[in-house]
């Protein structure tokens, strides 16, 4: 079956829905989800989305600029961050005005907290710029947003996996093949623009925040056929994940007031951050929990830590500290601070690790989270596809799947949700005035052709290897070697391994030989794109040679901005070889300086 | 231990009937149910079918029966089911295949309600204002997942199907009770109808199935008095 709209919308996350929104209101829209769009992971998010509103004390746009951009260990494009940073004022108002119910301060504004790196440039302590609702405002966006367009009469189709981006013989961008989950059928979207929205890839690696669905299928479509992948090597391990399952504990908890304590009972973090302590950006704050594990002092020198969040320890280091309200009274919390602001993380560590955190410490780890690289957009969002910036008419990229760059080499906590909204609009807006003059592209022959060889290839595979093992040591592999410490060997073994995993995935084959609802099919098809991606990961991380962000590599532990001040591309070549090249960084507001918290 | 999972079966495709399956799983009592059927899928048998995403209680893709009570399976740990996991699709929702069921109808309820800020009036630049009261009102509601847990728990959405349920009222209350909000009276008028609120005979079902523990019978409670001061 053929559709046709002039704009096609792959992914029904916050950015998807926010480009279809926009571009709905001027052009044919459809969005294309292979799940029910409040299922999407940006429903987990939960500490709150940056903006300089300044509610509760003094900030601005500039501050949070240079956060971002200290933040991101400098690689992030500045004139992307500084678009992004002053929209996000405007954003959150325009979620106010749809309904978002915010947490509110006594007198009735938008209520913000403190996150990790967002700071008061002049006194350098943290700043309250976390707009939330609760610990669950990425439910809240994601519902906003749904209701909204349910309310403009969006068009989804729902619960479609879209296989394969189709590019014809000009090199225009023509739409994409989508499997109709429930039917089995193939059915192509012939589309003057195409954005992709469809997320990360955080099922890479053994312990992960991330949902079973962010297998980096859009990111990994869009590298077969031929674009480049931007800083792939730079992946967030958020710090604080409950201990064996990677369950998200957001920031929030440290924004409240948590610390993070060793099994020597220490907080530790004044050693790694004198001045912000245990809200330094995220690279900073895991690597210092790998160290304390490394030098015997984790629980019981077992490989975790603690958060602690119990209303004693919070108030001694509150008082310690010399920690203030806004009105100048020094802050406290109670047992019942922490039920209302934080509900969720109650009920998740009641519910998977049998502990109330206002009774007990919190068994935490990092945990894989948030692709800093993937598709090369524009300030506009249009996909790019060389070190100069070339537009590839007529596709877009947006949110966590997309590399604008605004998070370098390493993401602030609440800045992917600024990221989701701001890039997420600019793409719905800018493919529906594209649509308005493009032409239509020609559909390639035989469009759904390549998808289908592919599912038929899988279906019809007799080897004896079993997807869900190769998987399992994909993850395992990724968590090992390409996680938050890496070393030169340890790269040049995961490439090794990743290529004998290749190897036995062509030797695959499922039970499943059904077309209705076969998601045993889709899940050995996913494990194609996690093993790509795994690949284009670890052989960015081996090319760069030097410490930058989330990038650690212990044999060259120094930030190198003489040779790797510039941002990395990977090209997928004919034969499948991947060909790295570099592009430069956009400066302009701020000089590359030493990175202190 | 050994737990032992039997799971409610039915394709469409090559199936007269629905039939059970069972199967044998070494677990740990802080595995989630979920974690035993993907690892059924991914080692014993591929062709089981259920939907998944977020595994931690939040996306709301994992709503089945499990023994017997309406539950997430990504909030349901061994060690409160025990070694017997009987586990079917939800009730009242044609099943597409095993644990899928077609979530149509359910979403098409919600739709009904208007389930969208209803306010022409232009609004500042910055926010609107509300008291942290005011916002404290219909706190409760906005936990919904939209998982339809609640609803194919109720015995009077089994008996009609045309009933609203009370996951499309939850939501019409999280709007109802916004101060900001202006769209109460189209709400309620559609409330009002046959196949509305008064469906609702207080069983409680819904409350014991909710995963983000809504006080679903006190909002649906809160709504049909409104109903009757506004009538």
């Amino acid at each position: 079956m053929i559709h046709r709209f002039d704009v096609i919308v792959v992914g029904a996350g916050g950015a998807g829905l926010m480009a279809a929104l926009h571009a709905s209101a001027r052009a044919k829209t459809a969005v294309i989800s292979k799940l029910y769009p409040v299922r999407s992971h940006t429903g987990t998010a939960q500490g709150g989305i940056g903006a300089a509103l300044g509610n509760m004390e003094e900030d601005h746009p500039e501050w949070h600029i240079f956060d971002t951009i200290k933040g991101s260990d400098y690689l992030a494009d500045q004139d992307a961050v500084k678009i992004m940073c002053e929209e996000a004022v405007e954003m959150v108002y325009d979620l106010e005005h749809m309904g978002l119910p915010f947490d509110r301060t006594p007198d009735g504004r938008i209520a913000q907290r403190p996150f990790g790196g967002h700071t008061n440039n002049v006194t350098k302590q943290p700043v309250r710029r976390a707009c939330h609702a609760a610990d669950r405002t990425g439910h809240m966006i994601l519902q906003t947003l749904y209701q909204q367009c349910i309310k403009n009469n969006v068009v989804f189709f729902d619960e479609y996996q879209v296989l394969d981006l189709l590019v014809n013989d000009e090199g225009r961008v023509a739409g994409v093949t989508a499997l109709h989950i429930d039917s089995g059928e193939l059915h192509v979207f012939h589309a003057k623009a195409t954005i992709f929205a469809t997320g990360g890839f955080g099922r890479l690696w053994k312990i992960t925040s991330n949902a079973y669905a962010l297998t980096g299928d859009g990111v990994a479509i869009a590298y077969r056929r031929g674009i480049p992948l931007e800083d792939m090597e730079f992946y967030q391990f958020h710090p604080t994940g409950i201990l064996g399952l990677g369950i998200l504990l957001t920031e929030g908890v440290r924004g409240e007031g948590g610390v993070l304590i060793n099994g020597l009972g220490e907080r530790f973090m004044p050693r790694y951050a004198p001045t912000v302590k245990d809200l330094a950006s995220r690279d900073v704050v895991s690597r210092a929990i790998y160290l304390e594990v490394r030098a015997g002092r984790g629980i019981n020198g077992k490989d975790y830590v603690y958060l602690d969040v119990r209303p004693e320890t919070v108030n001694k280091y509150f008082e310690q500290d010399g920690i203030k309200n806004p009105d100048g009274t020094p802050r406290r919390i109670t047992a019942q601070d922490i039920r209302r602001k934080l509900p969720d993380i109650s009920d998740f560590c009641k519910t998977y690790l049998q502990l109330d955190p206002i009774k007990s410490p919190l068994p935490i780890q990092p945990t894989a989270h948030y692709a800093m690289g993937g598709i090369p957009t524009n300030v506009n969002a249009e996909v790019v596809v060389d070190s100069r910036n070339t537009v590839l008419p007529g596709f877009y990229a947006a949110g966590e799947c997309a590399c604008v760059s605004v998070h370098g080499a390493n993401r602030l906590g609440t800045n992917s949700l600024v990221d989701i909204l701001v890039f997420g609009r600019r793409a719905g807006q800018n493919a529906a005035a594209y649509v308005a003059h493009a032409d239509w592209p020609a559909l390639p022959a035989a469009a759904d052709g390549p998808a289908r060889a592919a599912l038929d290839a899988i279906r019809g595979g007799t080897g004896r290897e079993v997807v869900a093992q190769i998987r399992a040591d994909l993850r395992a592999l990724m968590m090992d070697n390409v996680g938050v410490f890496r070393t030169e060997a340890l790269l040049a073994e995961a490439l090794s391994k990743l290529a004998d995993l290749k190897e036995r995935y062509r030797r695959i084959s499922i039970m499943d030989k059904g077309k209705r609802w076969n998601t045993e099919l889709l899940e050995a098809w996913e494990l194609g794109c996690m093993l790509d991606l795994a690949e284009v990961t670890a052989r960015a991380a081996l090319t760069r040679t030097e410490s930058r962000g989330a990038h650690f590599r212990e044999d060259f532990p120094e930030r190198d901005d003489v040779n790797w001040l510039k941002h990395s591309l990977a090209y997928r070549e004919a034969d499948g070889q991947i060909r790295m090249d570099t592009k430069p960084v956009t400066l302009g507001l701020y000089e590359p300086a030493k990175r202190v918290y | 231990m050994k737990v032992k999972v039997k799971v409610r079966r039915f394709n469409p495709e090559q199936d007269r009937r629905p039939y059970w399956s069972e199967y044998t799983v070494e677990a740990e009592p802080t595995d989630r149910v979920l974690d035993l059927l993907v690892y059924i899928k991914g080692y014993l048998d591929g062709t089981l079918t259920f939907r998944r995403s977020c595994a931690h209680g939040v996306c709301g893709s994992d709503a089945m029966v499990i023994n017997g009570r309406n539950r997430l399976a990504c909030k349901e740990l061994v060690k409160d089911t025990g070694r017997q996991v009987v586990v079917e699709p939800l009730r009242g929702l044609p099943v597409v295949r095993d644990l899928v069921v077609d979530m149509e109808p359910f979403f098409r309820k919600y739709r009904s309600i208007l389930p969208f800020l209803i306010n022409d009036e232009p609004p500042p630049y910055t926010e609107r204002l509300q008291s942290p009261e005011a916002r404290e009102r219909f706190d409760d509601t906005t936990k919904c997942i939209l998982c339809a847990a609640c609803t194919t728990s109720c015995p009077s959405f089994w008996a009609n199907d045309s009933y609203v349920g009370p996951a499309a009222i939850v939501q019409a209350h999280r709007f109802i009770f916004d101060d900001r909000d202006r769209g109460a009276q189209a709400r309620l008028a559609i409330l009002a109808e046959a196949d509305g609120v008064w469906r609702c005979r207080t069983i409680y079902n819904c409350v014991d199935a909710c995963p983000r523990e809504i006080d679903i019978t006190t909002a649906i409670g809160e709504v049909k008095k409104l109903m009757l001061v506004e009538g």
